[in-house]
């Protein structure tokens, strides 16, 4: 099993993220994580999924497969070295007055923030890889944590270039 | 040689985006009329379906339509089989219309089918009014939901203004790059509000540019791979019928003198008479095909698709050879084998450009022998032909049956076949010479698809005979169609190769299932002595039941009569005609390789494995 980050740009139609998650399950891959927005361009909206590869079912059959859908404009792998990967993670932890100050320690060690306080739990946001989370969240967990939500990675390419600019010429082309 | 329209004489089927064309002064049109008049404009003369309430408001303005023959089909699902019937012998694409809910759920199994055969097909539906999608609402389903997996694309229409943009987008994704079913559902209010249309509109597929151009740096490399090989097989897949390469092939195959095998999807892409050709691969290939790939030192795939029916257990097939895998879809270059030489492009460019590489090997002095090859070839096709059994009790034997209509049969005929056992033996058992003259369901198996398969060609080339060669289990799917044929002058032939069982199953009942015939008796045939646990009864009568939809129907139950009632068939064309083939029910097909093994464990009859002479102690 092997990780791959990747950046697809999709048009932003009603049920383009409907297409690719179904072609994932029918196709039999898996999806680590997924996350959508708009990007600079209101017609083109951004998908990056971690796809978790076994052996068997190379990446490139994932790419392949995702490239024959009609509304997906183009597909980028960015490998960890090249590009910067974040999560947000959103986490209320139980906390009394003995051990609230620890918790924000921990929270300051990782540069996360305190967002919301109580009497009975702080809520931390953090972002970062998903190494430096998962540290975080390893550090908070003997206080309990209550609640835990995380979002799907985010990346871009490293460097000046931009993976959208083609695929904009390809939609004013069409237009 | 240039290998161009003009060179080979034989037109494209794949429409060209028109170009520079003016666009016409808007009409004021409804949404309906304006779907009607772009059904027009790209050029879909036949459309087979049934209204109901959604799709209602499409069908008025149809009947006044002079371009657009709408047939009455008795089931949705004959509607769309009709329509890849309808493409697969014009090279067009097919039509299909229902309305929503069950309408248009009834034509899941027809997009199914055409998806998976790749066939072009526009499938358009009607939809409850946009305010209502998502309520439940009477004669509500979520066919776009539904269709996502079984399309090569499919749009929802909630709009009149979009209505000629989306109709331009389906017909143009259905017949380019690699072909398949697009579906339209359109929801009753867009059918009904008022718009313009005006033609051609702009089409906005920013994501959809098909590569059929092939790279001339894998050209070549696979040309190299093909004069230095030893045991090369040109494996021959649909996507040669679906380009038009079919002239280019035959000139690839004579250039090289390799060997060609044609799948089941393929038949007719290659004269079947040719020297050159040795018989179809796969499950019940011919002995000559299925030992060919597993001994050869290069194939040459050429709009195939490494089908499980044909590579057997996967990794057991064809141990020895490179692949050279050309299709016009990337997606299928290494998805099964991975390819030594990938070549993503249109089959009829990839031939072209191969014959000239090809040739430039050949000018610079080397040339594939493949002489030794050849001997082994012959001495397997020599040895293990196809052949059958008489069966010794006198009754009909369903080879001979389906034989004799492929020789008696007028030049340029087309057949039909459903799925089973008489679907194999009419690939092995009629002779194809041309392409678009074998239309079945190969990839989906779809029992049921000959008749309406066969009322759409007859529609689409109405100067060919078409013979629908269907089995008594198939036949009870959809004969309801014939009444369509009766009525609308479409006069079909359907032989039912009748064995009063469900055959192909009972064949893996008699071969893995110790002779338990758990459903598989259907009982249509004639009451023999009493005593077979599978005696008929006769129900239904398909001689009453044809007569009963229109039809000119025959029984034939003795060699004698049979080519009598075959000619007796071919010589009524003023109506269908149906003929009752009694065959004997314990005919099987062979060869077969087992499901689950390797393609070297081919069986050429029952418990007669071919010997190669590659055993030690030979």
């Amino acid at each position: 099993m092997s990780k791959h980050t990747l950046s697809v740009l999709v048009e932003n139609k009603p049920g383009v993220l409907a297409r690719i998650t179904a072609l994932f399950s029918r196709r039999g891959f898996n999806i680590d994580s997924l996350a959508v927005g708009v990007t600079e361009h209101p017609e083109i909206s951004r998908i990056t999924i971690v796809v978790n590869v076994i052996e068997d079912l190379p990446l490139e059959q994932v790419t392949k497969q995702l490239n024959k859908l009609v509304n997906v404009l183009k597909i980028v792998e960015l490998e960890s070295g090249s590009a910067v990967q974040r999560e947000l993670v959103l986490v209320k932890v139980r906390a009394d007055n003995e051990t609230r100050s620890q918790i924000v320690e921990i929270v300051q060690l990782f540069r996360a923030k305190t967002v919301d306080v109580s009497p009975e739990a702080v809520t931390i946001e953090a972002t970062g890889g998903s190494d430096k989370l998962s540290a975080m969240l390893k550090m908070l967990e003997p206080y309990g944590i209550k609640e835990l939500v995380q979002s799907g990675t985010i990346a871009i390419g490293r460097g000046a270039r931009s993976i959208t600019d083609r695929s904009l010429r390809a939609l004013d082309r069409s237009a | 040689m240039p290998m161009t329209e003009q060179a080979t004489g034989a037109h494209h089927p794949q429409p060209r985006p028109r170009s520079g064309g003016h666009q016409s002064a808007p009409e004021h049109v409804t949404g309906a009329q304006s779907l009607i008049r772009s059904l027009e404009e790209v050029g879909a003369d036949t459309v087979f379906g049934i209204p109901g309430g959604a799709i209602l408001p499409a069908y008025d303005p149809l009947m006044d339509s002079t371009r657009v023959r709408h047939v009455l089909v008795r089931h949705e699902q004959g509607a769309g089989h009709a329509a890849t019937g309808y493409a697969q012998a014009t090279g067009k694409v097919g039509v299909c219309m229902a309305t929503s809910g069950p309408g248009a759920t009834n034509l899941v199994t027809p997009i199914a089918d055409a998806h998976m055969d790749s066939v072009p097909m526009v499938a358009i539906t009607g939809q409850v009014a946009s305010k209502a999608i998502g309520t439940d609402a009477f004669q509500e389903a979520d066919i776009v939901g539904i269709t996502m997996p079984i399309t090569k694309h499919n749009f929802l229409v909630t709009k009149a203004e979009d209505i000629p943009r989306v109709i331009a987008q389906a017909f143009h994704i259905a017949a380019t790059g690699r072909p398949g079913p697009v579906l339209v559902d359109i929801a009753k209010d867009a059918l009904q509000a008022k718009t313009t249309f005006s033609w051609p509109p702009t089409m906005d597929l920013p994501g959809y540019r098909p590569v059929t151009k092939p790279h001339a740096k894998q050209i070549r490399e696979a040309a190299k791979l093909i004069t230095q090989a030893k045991r090369p097989v040109l494996y021959v897949g649909g996507g040669v019928i679906k380009a038009g390469a079919t002239a280019e092939l035959k000139v690839l195959a004579e250039l090289t003198g390799a060997p060609v095998t044609t799948t089941l999807m393929a038949l007719g892409a290659f004269p079947d008479s040719h020297p050159l050709h040795v018989g179809m691969p796969g499950m019940h290939g011919a002995v000559t095909a299925v030992t060919a790939l597993q001994k050869a030192d290069l194939i040459v795939a050429l709009g195939a698709r490494f089908d499980d029916r044909v590579t057997g257990k996967l990794d057991s097939f064809a141990p020895y050879a490179k692949i050279v895998h050309a299709d016009i879809d990337p997606a299928e270059i290494g998805k099964n084998r991975a390819a030594d030489v990938p070549i993503v492009g249109d089959a009829r460019e990839v031939v072209a450009d191969l014959v000239q590489a090809v040739q430039k090997e050949h000018a610079e002095g080397r040339q594939g022998d493949y002489s030794a090859w050849w001997h082994d070839l012959n001495r397997w096709r020599e040895t293990y032909p196809l052949g059958y059994d008489q069966p010794d009790n006198g009754s009909l034997s369903p080879q001979q049956v389906i034989e004799r209509i492929g020789q008696l049969a007028p030049e340029g005929t087309i057949f039909a076949a459903g799925v089973g056992q008489h679907q194999m033996w009419a690939a092995h058992y009629v002779q194809y010479e041309k392409p678009a003259t074998w239309l079945n369901s190969g990839g989906a198996g779809t029992m049921g698809y000959a008749v309406p398969a066969a009322m759409g060609a007859k529609a689409g080339a109405p100067g060919q005979t078409v013979w629908a060669i269907d089995g008594d289990g198939c036949f009870q799917m959809t004969n309801q169609e014939l009444t369509t044929c009766a009525l609308n002058n479409i006069p079909i032939k359907v032989a039912i190769i009748n064995n009063g069982a469900l055959g192909m199953v009972r064949q893996w009942q008699t071969l893995f299932y110790n002779q338990r015939y758990s459903n598989t008796v259907l009982h249509s045939g004639p009451d023999a002595d009493g005593k077979q646990p599978s005696a008929g009864t006769r129900v239904p009568d398909f001689v009453k039941l044809s007569e009963a939809m229109g039809c000119y129907a025959i029984r034939c139950e003795s060699p004698d009569d049979l080519d009598k009632v075959i000619e007796e068939a071919n010589s009524i064309n003023d109506r269908p005609v149906v003929v009752d083939f009694i065959v004997h029910e314990d005919a099987m097909v062979w060869p077969m390789v087992a499901a689950g093994t390797s393609n070297d464990e081919i069986m050429a009859a029952r418990d007669v494995r071919p010997d190669f002479g590659d055993n030690e102690d030979d």
